[in-house]
């Protein structure tokens, strides 16, 4: 059973303890600024929503890059970027209608959310479990890829 | 079934691709006249820059990933195309039956009207072998003209740039980009690009270009001095690779195809480059000539060209995004506005950053950006789902950077 | 390691911005933030300035864990001299700019001298600049929150700002950052006001990192952080109800000072307090409270999201306040209800908003509000001087007007900025006044809370609650659990807090992890990040130099043994009610044991020897 990050806004305090963990496991260091998973805040409804890929089945990323740098994890799922063939043409990033793959102009790359390889380090960082990796059906990511398929230019057969 | 794909870009290769997923049996031919293994022409500037080998542009990484899907691929010409008999003619003599054709031929750089294009010092930068000329041509020190600056033009503006030549782009229009960048946005990035020490003629154009010997070019300009160069770039657009099926297929600017990426022959599809396909913001049809119209093309040409389903474009979103010397930019739908439609922009010229946002009623339907590169890609989610923004309207209108919160405010229950 | 190792200085009177070596041989004495900002002030700056003039200085400090994963590593403090107290101010804030900060590469900001117009700092990482504020002066915190976002097209930068109360000369104005986390205390805002600095804008991409021992540091955080899960305080208590879940404690205990100090319990406590913010209201079912909020880091989130009743009069026509906020913690509700005797917790979450929006510090204000309703009360004021204004206990519609006009300097609002202690003595009263060195007091009533009067009596920045909580132990139990109204003890254990708070507050951690934190809890996370040996006794001994190092600033400021005092309200009338009915505050029966501890003469001056003992600056 593949699965997925869940993400309960109504949880979530915005600590931005995922951010860390995220950008420590990718980065090596503490930056929000790089975290693959953003919180974003509403302030005036007092309300904190974490988000990242959800390694939509549409792949509309990996579809878009020219020189076949995003693949399929074949153990978690997840699309990953192949950094070594990554030229930074940021297709991807405009591609992405969720807006989740972002070009790092440090690097000359473009990042995105891996899943960590299976072990989420946003999911084990975060204190109040708004942000849990379970198995995909419990996960409501039928719901986001309704969403995703409203997306699709392709879909209205 | 047999099917014939013509062009080794994206469009063609996502089409192989495609059809070989639908249906495991068929024969699939793919054919491209260049000599190189398919490769991308997105990544040809970071070639340039030399971040990347050949390789690196390649398409698809290894060398068997076409025969391990059973597809053949022939790096041949195809020189006719009979309809009638649905069968095609190769360079080599050799001939091809087809139950499925697909016309992924891509596009060609524009030659513009001017006298001693075909001089010997000008090249232009779209195909592999043209690279390798620019590599070979352009050394430190040496006086370079890129004449465009359009899309192609300023991708490759680094590269350029990071060779050490003394270079000078010469732009018709009166802004830089002018088919994918709005007044403000295309002037600041002719400013960026001044400041890097790039020279920059807008409004300007090349009357003429003659041998200056020694195997320098002279350049003759419109309103400027003329100019002694060793390498003129010319980048002035592309036009659609149709020539093949001029008379067997309705074309206009491209090949005509429907919203099932069919030609006027039913046997014959278009994608990508040179398909003038279905536009998403304006509901007619257009040349949009980018990746990823052209990986959408592909994958839906090739579906319907399988057996036992249709599938309908709804059509694509002209999107761009650009790094012009590390400053960049993108482009959506309708940048330049819907009829009757609201627009708001927010600039910060000091810090070359920019955003414009055009709707129609509460709908978002083009954006133009400088200088920013999160999230952007919430743009096309929110111009192709077509989302009511309600309140978060005025708010954007207020303060169009706060469009990843109106995204998310829609997006997540 | 886990500094940045960077300092920036500002010359707001040049106009010029450079970087700096963070000085190590300092850091490895006085660890971060607090301590070593205080240490930087006192090297540079003469006791006797003058606070509002340009030779004050305002630093702007991180300490090593801010921007780490440790829980809470958020924090960051302003240091400067205070105009309300004339001694070291040093207020410390969460929120997200420190973090910010640190990450951009900065350990701190010094700002000195006073630029000729306004001005806002931008930082994004090494680049900063001063930038001409002439446009936002005369804005709100809020209003200039908003213009820096949209001027920088940048969502994530991270502003503090002053508000009008500042610029109109507030004594008690704060720093505020991210639109509801405050540097509160002292009238810091006032001093960034007089500088001419409007405010500092934040961004930063660099990452903090630099931990000496990161699998160490991963492993010690991650526990730490189950430790607060598990604690009662931290884990349930603060989220639920934030730092509000005392008001009906406190009452209960006696300890709740009410209508300025004249009382010790409040009849309307239940109607502000944290429970209460949970309860559904009339006109739209919704309760006060939406969620609770972190600042950076914080795996406690005790921070309330409130919203002011729409129909509640102070906003029914200002549909700008009918969004979420910054909500009531604790020491505001108390100051802004119980103190002034005010039972309504719209009018408390609206004036709470407005001390965020314009920059005052809600306890300070509050205070000053009681006392300018005793004054009215007893006839020393009158509606003339108010301009209109009914200023009795217990009216809403008063506290509302009065802090509408405060927060712009309008009108009575003027002599409310000038703090308890001046409008006191300006209308002849000064025994009205409850404020130690001319700070007021936070939410626990010292005849109640014995330790509590020695905490304030020999605060380094005044009367405030956050240099030694002993309400952790005299009432919660923590670590061990004293007689609130015995005194035996008390000078031994004021003083472990307050070195230990010292230490805390150096760190970049947030003192409310200590419900379920020790220094036992805390050395290993620092020891973990940290280059040198941070154990236990370090961390103590750093503490303890910290609080030596202010005292002896202050000593230089001017401040003698007879500023640590109470008032005489606390020292002679005696609480009319609960628990601590018929005590007073017996702060004389441990103030000589407290200073022998110390190593301080019986002026309260350090003793050469105790100068020396701590290596502090001759």
């Amino acid at each position: 059973m593949q699965r997925s990050l869940h993400i309960d806004p109504g949880k979530c305090t915005g600590c931005l303890q995922c951010e860390m963990a995220c950008s420590y496991e990718n980065e090596g260091a503490f930056n929000p600024a790089k975290s693959r998973i953003k919180v974003f805040s509403f302030h005036d409804e007092g309300r904190y929503v974490p988000y990242t890929c959800t390694q939509c089945d549409e792949a509309w990323c990996m579809q878009a890059c020219p020189v076949d740098a995003i693949v399929v994890n074949p153990i978690t799922g997840s699309k990953d970027i192949i950094n070594d063939r990554c030229v930074g043409c940021k297709v991807c990033t405009i591609a992405c209608p969720f807006g989740t793959v972002n070009y790092n102009s440090s690097t000359g790359k473009v990042v995105k959310c891996d899943l960590c390889g299976g072990d989420p380090q946003c999911a084990s960082a975060c204190p109040t479990s708004a942000i849990t990796y379970i198995d995909a059906d419990a996960t409501g990511l039928d719901r986001m890829r309704q969403w995703a398929s409203k997306t699709d230019t392709q879909a209205a057969a | 079934m047999s099917h014939v794909i013509i062009g080794t870009g994206p469009a063609g290769v996502i089409a192989a691709e495609t059809l070989r997923k639908r249906m495991p049996e068929a024969a699939i031919t793919l054919i491209g006249e260049e000599p190189e293994l398919p490769y991308s022409r997105m990544a040809l500037p970071y070639h340039l820059i030399g971040d990347i080998q050949e390789a690196g542009t390649h398409l698809r990484k290894t060398a068997d990933h076409f025969a391990q899907h059973n597809i053949e691929l022939l790096q041949q010409r195809v020189t006719t195309v009979a309809a009638a008999e649905q069968q095609l003619s190769l360079n080599n003599g050799q001939t091809l039956s087809y139950d499925k054709l697909l016309l992924a031929t891509g596009s060609k750089p524009m030659r513009p009207p001017i006298d001693g294009m075909d001089l010997p010092g000008v090249v232009n930068c779209w195909t592999l072998a043209d690279a390798r000329q620019i590599i070979a041509g352009a050394a430190p020190g040496d006086k370079v003209v890129l004449m465009g600056a359009g899309f192609i033009g300023c991708i490759i503006l680094e590269a350029l740039a990071r060779r050490g030549v003394d270079l000078t782009v010469v732009e018709m229009e009166n802004r830089m980009v002018p088919r994918m960048m709005d007044e403000q946005s295309g002037g600041l990035l002719k400013t960026w690009c001044e400041n890097k020490g790039v020279n920059v003629l807008t409004s300007t154009r090349v009357n003429a270009v003659s041998d200056a010997g020694g195997g320098q070019l002279g350049i003759d300009l419109d309103g400027h001095e003329s100019m002694t160069v060793d390498l003129l770039i010319s980048a002035t657009g592309v036009r659609p690779n149709s020539e093949l099926v001029d008379g067997i297929v309705d074309t206009n600017h491209g090949i005509l195809v429907n919203e099932y990426l069919q030609s006027s022959d039913p046997n014959i599809y278009a994608a990508g480059d040179v398909a003038e396909g279905k536009d998403f913001s304006t509901g007619g049809y257009s040349v949009q000539a980018i990746q990823p119209t052209a990986v959408e093309h592909g994958y839906l040409a090739a579906t319907n060209m399988s057996a036992g389903a249709e599938s309908l474009h709804r059509g694509s979103i002209n999107m761009n995004v650009l790094d012009t010397m590390g400053l960049i930019s993108s482009s959506f739908g309708l940048w330049e506005g819907a009829e009757s439609g609201d627009e708001t922009t927010l600039g910060d010229p000091a810090r070359f950053k920019y955003i414009n946002l055009q709707f129609a009623d509460d709908v978002l339907v083009g954006a133009n950006t400088l200088g920013i590169t999160q999230h952007i890609g919430v743009l096309r989610g929110l111009i192709q789902n077509q989302t009511p923004l309600g309140k978060w309207k005025a708010k954007l209108m207020a303060d169009p950077t706060r469009v990843m919160e109106a995204y998310l405010a829609h997006r997540v229950p | 390691m886990a500094w940045t190792k960077q300092i920036l200085r500002v010359n707001l009177t040049e106009g010029t911005v450079n970087a700096e070596p963070l000085n190590m041989e300092w850091a490895n004495e006085y660890l971060g933030q607090r301590g070593l900002a205080t240490r930087y002030f006192v090297d540079e700056v003469d006791a006797t300035c003058d606070a509002l003039g340009p030779d004050n200085k305002l630093i702007m400090a991180t300490g090593p864990l801010t921007g780490t994963m440790a829980s809470t590593g958020g924090r960051y403090s302003v240091i400067c001299k205070s105009p309300l107290t004339g001694v070291m101010a040093c207020s410390n804030s969460g929120g997200f700019i420190g973090a910010e900060l640190k990450n951009a590469g900065w350990d701190m900001v010094i700002f000195e001298g006073q630029s000729p117009t306004p001005v806002y700092l931008h930082v994004e990482n090494e680049k900063a600049e001063l930038i001409p504020a002439d446009d936002l002066w005369g804005k709100s915190v809020w209003e200039t929150d908003e213009l820096l976002h949209q001027k920088h097209q940048d969502p994530q930068l991270r502003i503090a700002a002053i508000g009008r109360s500042a610029e109109e000369g507030c004594l008690f104005a704060a720093v505020v950052n991210d639109l509801h986390r405050a540097a509160g205390r002292s009238g810091v805002g006032t001093v960034m006001a007089s500088k001419n600095l409007k405010a500092v804008a934040v961004r930063g991409s660099k990452g903090v990192g630099n931990i000496k021992d990161p699998i160490r540091f991963m492993r010690e955080t991650a526990d730490q952080k189950k430790v607060l899960a598990e604690n009662a305080v931290t884990g349930t208590g603060l989220p639920t109800y934030g730092t509000q879940v005392l008001m009906n404690v406190i009452n209960e205990l006696g300890a709740l000072p009410t209508r300025n100090m004249s009382e010790v319990q409040f009849e309307g406590a239940h109607d502000v307090s944290g429970e209460a913010m949970h309860e559904p209201r009339k006109s739209d079912g919704k309760p006060n409270l939406t969620t609770n909020g972190a600042c950076f880091g914080c795996t406690i989130a005790c921070g309330r999201i409130s919203t002011v009743d729409k129909t509640h009069f102070s906003v029914a026509d200002k549909p700008e306040y009918w969004g979420n906020s910054g909500g009531l913690e604790y020491e505001a509700a108390w100051a802004l209800g119980p103190d002034t005797g005010v039972n309504d917790i719209d009018a408390l979450t609206y004036v709470n908003f407005l001390c965020n929006e314009d920059g005052m510090d809600p306890i300070s204000f509050g205070s000053t509000v009681a006392a300018a309703m005793e004054l009215y009360e007893a006839g020393d004021i009158n509606s003339e001087t108010t301009g209109g204004i009914e200023l009795k206990f217990g009216s809403a519609e008063a506290l509302v007007a009065i802090a509408e006009l405060t927060a712009k300097g309008e009108g009575f609002g003027k002599d409310i900025g000038l703090g308890s202690k001046r409008l006191c003595e300006k209308y002849g009263k000064p025994e009205f006044s409850m404020t130690v060195k001319g700070q007021e007091f936070p939410a626990y009533d010292p005849r109640g809370i014995q330790g509590m009067g020695l905490t304030y009596a020999t605060s380094n920045r005044g009367a405030c609650h956050l240099r030694s909580y002993t309400v952790s132990s005299e009432v919660l139990g923590i670590p061990v659990k004293t007689d609130p109204l015995e005194t035996e003890g008390k000078p031994e254990l004021v003083m472990a807090f307050q070195d230990a708070t010292a230490a805390v507050d150096s760190s970049g951690l947030c003192i409310f992890t200590t419900f379920a934190w020790s220094l036992e809890n805390i050395a290993p996370q620092i020891d973990a990040a940290c280059e040198g040996d941070w154990s236990v006794e370090k961390c103590a001994e750093v503490g303890a130099r910290i609080w030596q190092l202010e005292r002896d600033f202050n000593n230089r400021a001017g401040m003698t043994a007879a500023d640590d005092t109470l008032p005489q309200r606390l020292l002679k009338d005696a609480a009319n009610a609960g628990p601590a009915e018929g005590r007073v505050c017996d702060l004389d029966q441990m103030i000589p044991q407290y200073y022998e501890l110390r190593g301080w003469d019986s002026e309260g001056r350090l003793t050469d020897e105790t100068r020396s003992r701590y290596g502090l600056p001759a």
